[in-house]
């Protein structure tokens, strides 16, 4: 049974967002980090850089998979988790908090309207 | 609906997540793939690989028909001697990867899940256009198999063995029975440990996972349950093909490597190929790559040589134990010299790596 805190807004393909004043934090859902199993590399962009809306910023992988890893907002990455790169299993062990990926400074808030609500993308999870 | 092997119940208790593998519904991991890949390495590890077809020749030609079937001499194999042997169709081309083994008045055979159906029916067509006198069942579903692989195996297990255990050796086997109820040993695997293989009535299953180390004791446990996901991690890193990756219909054993398991020396189906390839040398090679940085190089992947594309990933995956980007590949022969520098293609960033010879991991060292 996975869990999706109701403080952030999700995409379908797994990524959460918290939006606090102008800035949305992005990191990837328990569900996604399950599904993968253990994570071993995890490439993000770097500050400064732009991600947009619905594209994907970095990719993850896991001794299973490869996946891409997705914004739902457009801006500019002001932080990256320097922790993922040495500690990518991280992602498997705290994925909501500690597992942030980019905290990026959005262009247009109301984009967070068009992501699905925590119980949206449980739905859509199958829990 | 997916098939599910006697030891489902367990599975289901030990908090397993269960996948579906080639038609049956399969335990992928139980708490992680690399610390069960790390408990393997170190002490103990039980697998189910109930999936895994179970085939039994019986009558007056089981051996001439088998010896016909498989790529390795089967006539001077002893009761109670097992042997990887690949069986091809008439090009050469590997239909299946097995372990054939001697009983005193019949042959087993251990077949890939994938495999078992087109195994039946290619053998029962064989045994109709031959004539051969034997009767072949299946006994996949009325029995249930187990992998116990690690260090630690042997020494837990030999004081619940009717045997000696430490006596017997490796690729060789015993059938005894335990209260009434016939098993089989097996002492082999697929990790690169040591280790062996159980086969028991699907009766007694939950029975035989206690017996066999698979109790949920605690996570300071000798042997601990592990899947499919760290079984593909560990014979990865010891350089095991798998059926579906490095070998296929397309892919004849000599280019696999696995000429060691092939007699060009006496009649099979598709020898005579075998034979062609033998003399001229295999276009292309199954080498075993190492990546630099932590990127892994998955399937279908293209392989390159300043820039040109020179060969094929077929398994990949950050090694555990090694702590490395390993990969297997098929790479044109002129490129196959250990050592050599190439590149993966990931997504447009080519990715250098270069040959290293397999395995990758050898235990004890």
């Amino acid at each position: 049974m996975s869990t999706a805190p109701t403080d952030r807004k999700y995409l379908e393909t797994h990524e959460w967002h918290q939006l606090s004043g102008d800035t949305v934090v992005i990191g990837i859902t328990q569900f996604a980090a399950d599904e993968l199993t253990d994570i071993t590399f995890v490439q993000l962009p770097k500050v400064g850089d732009q991600v947009q809306a619905n594209k994907a910023f970095g990719e993850i992988e896991s001794v299973k998979a490869t996946a891409d890893l997705n914004s739902g907002v457009s801006g500019t990455v002001t932080a990256v988790n320097d922790e993922l790169s040495s500690n990518p299993g991280l992602v498997n062990q705290d994925p909501y908090k500690g597992a942030w990926m980019i905290k990026v400074k959005v262009t247009n808030p109301a984009e967070m309207d068009r992501l699905l609500t925590a119980d949206q993308y449980l739905q859509k999870v199958g829990h | 609906m997916l098939k599910r092997t006697p030891f489902h119940d367990f599975h289901v208790s030990a908090g397993a997540r269960m996948v579906e593998f080639a038609g049956w519904e399969m335990p992928i991991l139980y708490r992680s793939i690399v610390e069960e890949h790390h408990q393997t390495r170190r002490s103990g590890s039980i697998f189910d690989v109930s999936h895994m077809g179970r085939l039994c020749f019986r009558g007056l030609d089981a051996l001439r028909f088998l010896d016909h079937v498989v790529t390795r001499g089967l006539a001077d194999q002893q009761v109670g001697q097992s042997r990887y042997s690949l069986v091809c169709n008439e090009a050469g081309g590997i239909l299946d990867d097995v372990i054939v083994s001697r009983a005193a008045e019949h042959w087993t055979m251990v077949c890939n899940a994938s495999n078992r159906e087109k195994l039946v029916t290619w053998f029962s067509a064989v045994r109709a256009a031959t004539g051969f006198d034997l009767e072949i069942t299946d006994n996949t579903e009325s029995t249930g198999m187990l992998a116990i692989q690690g260090p630690k195996v042997i020494d837990y297990l030999a004081p619940v063995m009717p045997f000696d255990l430490r006596e017997l050796k490796r690729y060789h086997f015993l059938t005894e029975s335990y209260m009434l109820v016939p098993f089989t040993v097996f002492r082999s695997g697929y990790t690169g440990e040591d280790g062996v293989e159980v086969v028991v009535p699907a009766r007694v299953a939950s029975m035989a996972i206690n017996l066999l180390g698979g109790r949920l004791a605690g996570p300071d446990a000798v042997i601990q349950p592990a899947g499919l996901g760290a079984r593909d991690t560990l014979r990865l890193e010891a350089g095991m093909p798998l059926y579906g990756h490095e070998l296929s219909e397309q892919i004849d054993p000599i280019s696999a490597g696995l000429g060691w398991a092939v007699d060009l020396n006496k009649e099979f189906i598709g020898v005579q190929p075998l034979r062609e390839i033998a003399r001229c040398g295999s276009r292309r090679r199954l080498v075993g790559l190492e990546l630099e940085g932590k990127r892994i190089a998955r399937q279908g992947l293209a392989v390159l040589s300043r820039g040109v594309p020179v060969g094929q990933v077929t398994s990949g995956t950050f090694a555990p134990t090694l702590q490395k980007s390993i990969a297997m590949a098929y790479v044109e022969a002129e490129h196959t010299a250990d050592g050599t520098a190439l590149q993966v293609d990931l997504k447009g960033t080519l990715n250098p790596a270069r040959i290293v010879k397999l395995p990758f991991y050898r235990k004890g060292r």
